[in-house]
């Protein structure tokens, strides 16, 4: 087939680009996530100040109306925290993905493991966040803060629960007797984009909604 | 499944499992030129009805409630249900035969897309039985909002399009890939046709326009089911919001409709000019800049909501630039047949008068791009007749073009010339009787989707003219089918290169092997069969060499009922999404573990 690069399937063929055909799916697919992501702290940054002004809490920050101060409902040491670990998780991730690229197979699984955990952790952190809030009179339908709060990051943890389950059934499918087949690597390398991409718009949210004012 | 290539016959797959499990490019094509013209003709009927209602004053046909969900129905089914997948029938035909390849980058995922189309169109064209969306196609809050909608008819439209999204998004993933990825040697990007240009700019669009309608679909649902307040005015929300985000998406999707369109007029008309296309880069880049000013014109839909004159202006001026690429075709398409050999066949009638009604339409664009005379024609049938001459007169005129120029490739068999000139001046003035009276009607001040109007106001004439009209095009649609019915019962004779077309997919049998190219092309020119003749190239010689294909499987339907089952729950009950995720979960585990070698 050295000649016909035009194969009619993906994995290990030559391509037009010399880009694996399913490592340019998921980058393509990831900018299309991006204008999702985009689109719902657009949505944020739209209701940001209305909420403010109607008055009715609770309030991401600590603000004063007329002449009632009342307390900002945002954890940033918290959420600082749970930042940190999902973070830490990036760095596990790629220890998977060199794992699987170099035969160490041992260290790809113990990588994925870890990644899921510190993942599962996160989410942990954001439900007990969730809960919090519940508690102190935050949910949907209170204010446009809730609604663009609860959706926002309801759907960055839905990708991260996502991929979980992606890396879980990745290290569960590694323990087959052929484990990942030849493409070890490249499976691993794309899952990886993913986790990362998750983390990266984790860092944006952060920034966005926790740190400025 | 393997065949050795020129040596062994085509292995022979039949019936209803080797449809439903069917990986094949070319049968996805057909199962999505089928169901999309299928859909044409339902949404057609649907105007049908419009029509006979407004035939005279004070019609008694339909009453209010059934035509709000008429007109929004016929405009759902047309854009996601009729044009697009007859779009998407032709990619998936074409663009592997085009580019010199021999299937689509995933054909398992494409397979997924076609299941997915239909699980979202059945959605959709089922709420009939319940209670259709009666809120237009864009669907404006607070309209669609709980206290003014409460029926079920806004969640079909959410979830319907929530779905078609997802089809859509999937299939132009894969094409983007495959037209970067699996091009025939010496295929650089400046040599592919138009039509694949075209195709690569449309599922670009399609990537980064269906997120925004996706997160205000999902607001929208919230705000439905869960009591958020995104859209509404009195709880602090805003409807503009969705007017923004609807028109972020829609407005590339305008484009989405069309460019296909553009794409294969540029096929059929150097192919009957018999000379190649006139300033191909400026085509091709005119294609890129009408897509990347898409997405800067958004809000010329809503010079009326109190924008403020600063951003009026911005957006009208970025509407009138937005012409001049679409111009700079326009003239291109002129110079192309201008000293031409012309044979004038039946595509080539409608690729010419794609140029003419599009460009009416077109104009009448530019015409709504100044505000002030927006805000006339804001909401009267002005607007329904500038949408129908770029849709009808652009989109649909495009698609029978090309369904002409390819359908000996794809069956090996040509349909009637002589049907097809009836078919073609039939439609071509059917269409301008229906839609070119909507102008007067609009400068009239006829608004549109009024289910009746009063006798006095002068609105009768022209009305009945444009049922008529929509007659006419009826016959001719009948016309078609006849021709297509007789066309399929003949023997094939159409042999590889009946038109003596430059590109790649006619330098395969027609239709094409399983494996589309018995032998893989190297491309030398933009031209390459023209090229390949004029310099006496032999076509690649077979090696016999074997060709893999990937083998048929089950696991896209499979997946696509638990994604259509994860839609129909929330119009139901939480278990039934339950459910669909579990078979979805199941169906990506045994895809995955699949062998495909």
């Amino acid at each position: 087939m050295a000649h016909a690069p035009a194969v009619a399937h993906g994995g290990g063929h030559t391509t037009s680009t010399g880009t694996e055909n399913r490592k340019l799916l998921m980058w393509i697919f990831l900018g299309s996530e991006c204008l999702f992501f985009g689109s719902l702290i657009a949505t944020y940054l739209v209701f940001k100040h209305q909420v403010i002004e109607r008055g009715i809490g609770p309030f991401p920050v600590d603000v004063t109306i007329d002449g009632v101060s009342h307390h900002g409902i945002l954890d940033i040491p918290l959420t600082s925290t749970s930042t940190f670990v999902l973070l830490m998780s990036s760095v596990t991730m790629v220890l998977a993905v060199y794992g699987a690229q170099h035969a160490r197979m041992k260290m790809m699984k113990l990588g994925l493991l870890a990644t899921m955990v510190l993942g599962l952790t996160f989410l942990g952190f954001q439900v007990y966040e969730f809960r919090t809030f519940g508690h102190e009179g935050l949910n949907l339908t209170t204010n446009l803060f809730g609604a663009t709060f609860f959706v926002l990051t309801g759907f960055h943890g839905t990708h991260v629960g996502v991929g979980v389950l992606y890396l879980g059934s990745m290290l569960a499918a590694s323990f087959r007797r052929n484990g990942l087949g030849r493409d070890t690597g490249a499976h691993v390398e794309i899952a990886g984009l993913y986790w990362h991409f998750v983390d990266i718009v984790w860092i944006v949210i952060f920034t966005v909604l926790y740190l400025i004012p | 499944m393997a065949t050795v290539a020129g040596t062994l016959a085509q292995p022979t797959h039949t019936g209803v499992w080797s449809w439903i499990t069917t990986v094949d490019h070319k049968r996805i094509g057909v199962l999505y030129g089928v169901s999309g013209f299928s859909f044409f003709l339902w949404g057609g009927l649907l105007a049908l009805l419009m029509r006979t209602q407004l035939a005279v004053p004070n019609g008694t046909v339909i009453e209010s409630d059934r035509f709000s969900q008429l007109f929004t129905m016929h405009a759902l089914t047309m854009i996601f249900l009729a044009i697009m997948p007859m779009g998407a029938g032709f990619f998936n035909y074409m663009i592997p035969l085009m580019i010199g390849a021999r299937d689509v980058a995933f054909p398992r995922l494409n397979a997924l897309s076609y299941w997915t189309f239909l699980g979202g169109a059945s959605i959709l064209s089922l709420s009939f039985f319940f209670e259709a969306p009666g809120g237009g196609w864009f669907n404006y809050a607070p309209l669609s909002e709980r206290p003014y909608s409460d029926g079920s008819g806004i969640d079909f439209y959410v979830v319907g399009l929530l779905t078609l999204g997802l089809s859509s998004l999937m299939a132009a993933l894969n094409f983007a890939v495959t037209i970067i990825n699996l091009r025939a040697p010496g295929m650089t990007m400046m040599r592919m046709p138009v039509f694949v240009w075209m195709t690569f700019v449309i599922s670009v669009l399609l990537i980064l326009a269906l997120p925004p309608l996706t997160v205000g679909l999902i607001q929208l649902l919230f705000d439905r089911q869960f009591g958020t307040h995104f859209f509404i005015a009195t709880e602090g929300g805003d409807p503009l919001l969705w007017q923004h985000i609807f028109w972020v998406f829609g407005h590339p999707e305008v484009y989405i409709l069309i460019l296909p369109a553009m794409g294969i007029v540029s096929e059929v008309l150097p192919t009957f000019s018999r000379k190649p296309l006139f300033g191909y880069p400026a085509v091709v880049f005119s294609g890129i800049a009408i897509a990347v000013l898409s997405w800067v014109v958004w809000s010329h839909h809503m010079f009326t909501t109190g924008m403020g004159s600063v951003p009026r202006a911005v957006f009208a001026v970025n509407t009138m630039i937005i012409g001049v690429p679409t111009g700079i075709k326009v003239f291109n398409w002129l110079a192309t047949l201008y000293g031409g050999s012309i044979r004038f066949t039946t595509a080539m009638y409608f690729a010419v008068a794609f140029i003419a009604t599009f460009t009416i339409g077109g104009i009448s664009g530019v015409m709504h791009a100044s505000p002030p005379v927006d805000s006339q024609h804001q909401d009267t049938y002005f607007v329904v007749a500038h949408l129908h001459y770029v849709l009808f007169g652009g989109a649909i005129m495009g698609i029978f073009a090309g369904i002409y120029y390819w359908f000996p490739k794809m069956t090996g068999r040509f349909l009637s010339e002589a049907l097809g000139r009836w078919h073609f001046w039939l439609l071509f003035i059917g269409m301008n009787m229906t839609f070119f009276p909507m102008h007067f009607l609009g400068i009239a001040g006829m608004p549109r989707r009024i289910y009746t109007y009063d006798d006095g106001l002068d609105w009768g004439f022209w009305n009945m003219f444009a049922t008529i009209g929509s007659y006419v095009i009826a016959v001719s649609l009948l016309i078609f089918l006849v021709n297509f019915f007789r066309s399929v019962r003949q023997e094939p004779t159409a042999e590889a290169n009946p038109w003596n077309a430059p590109t790649l997919e006619w330098g395969t049998s027609s239709p094409p092997p399983e494996h589309d190219f018995d032998a893989i092309y190297t491309v030398r020119a933009r031209d390459p069969l023209w090229y390949d003749r004029d310099h006496g190239i032999a076509p690649p010689e077979v090696t016999g060499e074997h060709i893999h294909m990937p083998p048929p499987s089950y696991y896209p339907i499979l997946i696509a009922i638990g994604i259509t089952l994860l839609g129909v729950g929330a119009l139901s009950h939480l278990a039934v999404s339950a459910l669909g995720g579990v078979i979805a979960y199941y169906g990506v585990w045994g895809w995955a573990l699949e062998p495909t070698d």
